[in-house]
């Protein structure tokens, strides 16, 4: 059904019976045109495969409920600051598409522009703001150097006199902000299902059929399902599953961890990170404010993190914002992370004819959601990459064409 | 998650820096075929579900690099050794 004001005034006023299910729960058809595993990305992909490319006899297969997985563990920010071409012209992509994401998919998707501030304090770390702001402006993308001044007078409580790290000014763009994680999943999921897709929920993939190098389906806990075109779309988990297709690949599984605080008052109005350490932080609609900073730093499933980080964040906050001390946190968690060897993400095909490859996305996966959806969808339908993602191939790290946003050369944990 | 050194003792994380899976060993490169070794060498992980040996450096404390056999699902540390052998002794 078409959510719009007059259905909700009409439920409103009919004590709200009149609702339906927003997408229905699917039992795996015998066989399918394209199998999307992972219902995040794969969510999105999906949608697009109907929208753009009129495929539309589609299963998108999530191992547990919706929105279980990194869709929702992310802090829901969106954000095209990147300084290297192929990020940049990525990103902003996505940005585009987020800003007419809830029109389009008739569902209120909460995107929130309310601008993300790159806090810096040294000179040297302006230069390197500096370049990233001209990069971006050159690349059509919106940033602002802001003074000091003008800091204040966004951020009134933030330590400005720290000693050791003093406010000097801040790198903004003001269309960057958040979305709501879930209503991104629901969204697409919805948008998905009116199209014909059918979404597979607690349907785990244990094995690929491959035969004269050609994928024939994947083997589920709910038994083999056809499709002459797989896509794999799991993050943080890539390397278990590509290992069943018999892939080996250039990545490593790290843990990050958020932070929710308790609900207060409006404090934070934007998207604030600290340039001397890591730690960023939004407020939510509900109140709360939700924080993180770098991933733990070694090999990890297990979708918890450990203390060190977690001081180490606390640090960074309230190195910023002293205020924040009496706050109390109120969750915790950890979402996995495929970290790439260079920090960029992978969308290619394998040396498997019908296997494409959506992975890598370090700790940014989130942000590319609609891209990442788009331009999968692309390269599934036409069997070949669009410009758009013809940097994030997996050869490059063989032929040297890295695309190292933060120069750290192919040490995962460093990224 | 808390590592126990062989020289310092059971210590918090924070003492200690991650390298990486134990098992990387770099290629000869004048030996055939190094071109590939190196590829695999420098990018290429088994990234495993499950038991993985791994290089920490304790440098919060005694300066050794370490090799830990620890699961990756839940943390748990099966074993810790001196990377290197201690001098004089087998």
């Amino acid at each position: 059904m078409h959510y719009s004001a007059l259905s909700l005034l009409k439920n409103g006023l009919t004590g709200n019976r009149g609702w339906t299910q927003a997408w229905h729960k699917a039992e795996p058809k015998p066989s399918y045109d394209v199998i999307l595993i992972g219902g995040g990305h794969g969510l999105a992909t999906a949608y697009y495969l109907a929208q753009q490319h009129g495929i539309t006899n589609v299963a998108v297969l999530e191992k547990s409920y919706l929105g279980s997985g990194n869709i929702g563990r992310n802090t829901t920010i969106i954000r095209s600051n990147y300084l290297l071409p192929g990020n940049t012209a990525f990103y902003e992509r996505a940005m585009k598409l987020w800003e007419g994401l809830a029109q389009e998919l008739n569902f209120n998707t909460m995107v929130s522009q309310r601008g993300i501030l790159n806090v810096f304090h040294s000179d040297p770390q302006r230069n390197a703001y500096v370049r990233r702001g001209n990069a971006m402006r050159l690349a059509g993308v919106d940033a602002e150097l802001l003074t000091r001044d003008q800091v204040r007078e966004h951020l009134p409580f933030a330590d400005f006199d720290n000693a050791r790290f003093p406010i000097r000014g801040a790198l903004m763009q003001p269309r960057g902000g958040t979305v709501r994680h879930d209503a991104v999943a629901w969204g697409y999921a919805r948008a998905a299902d009116d199209r014909g897709v059918d979404i597979v929920e607690n349907c785990e993939v244990t094995g690929f059929r491959i035969e004269g190098g050609r994928v024939k389906g994947v083997e589920t806990n709910r038994g083999f399902i056809g499709a002459p075109k797989v896509g794999l779309a799991v993050a943080g988990s890539t390397s278990r599953v590509a290992a069943l297709a018999g892939l080996r690949l250039p990545l490593e599984t790290h843990v990050l961890q958020a932070f929710v605080t308790e609900g207060i008052k409006p404090l934070v109005d934007h998207v604030v990170t600290f340039g001397a350490g890591h730690f960023y932080v939004s407020q939510s609609d509900k109140g709360g404010l939700v924080f993180g900073g770098d991933p733990d730093g070694y090999n990890s499933y297990a979708q918890r993190g450990n203390l060190p980080v977690v001081e180490d964040v606390a640090e960074g906050g309230l190195a910023l914002f002293p205020s924040l001390s009496r706050l109390r946190v109120l969750r915790s968690w950890g979402g996995l992370l495929d970290m790439s060897m260079d920090g960029s993400p992978i969308l290619d095909k394998t040396d498997i004819a019908g296997l494409y490859l959506n992975c890598g996305w370090c700790y940014g996966g989130f942000k590319a959601t609609p891209a990442s959806g788009e331009s999968f969808a692309h390269l599934i339908a036409k069997d070949e990459p669009s410009d758009l993602i013809r940097p994030f191939r997996l050869d490059r790290y063989r032929r040297g064409a890295m695309l190292d946003e933060k120069g750290m050369g192919a040490q995962a944990n460093l990224h | 998650m808390r590592i126990k050194c062989p020289y310092c003792g059971e210590r918090d994380l924070g003492e200690f820096t991650y390298l990486g899976a134990a098992n990387l060993k770099r290629p000869d490169p004048a030996a055939a075929g190094a071109e590939d070794a190196f590829f695999d060498y420098v990018y290429i992980r088994d990234n495993p579900a499950g038991p993985l040996a791994e290089l920490w450096y304790h440098g919060g404390g005694c300066r050794s690099w370490l090799r830990v056999l620890r699961d990756t699902r839940n943390h748990e540390i099966e074993s810790v050794e001196l990377a290197k052998p201690e001098a004089g002794k087998p």
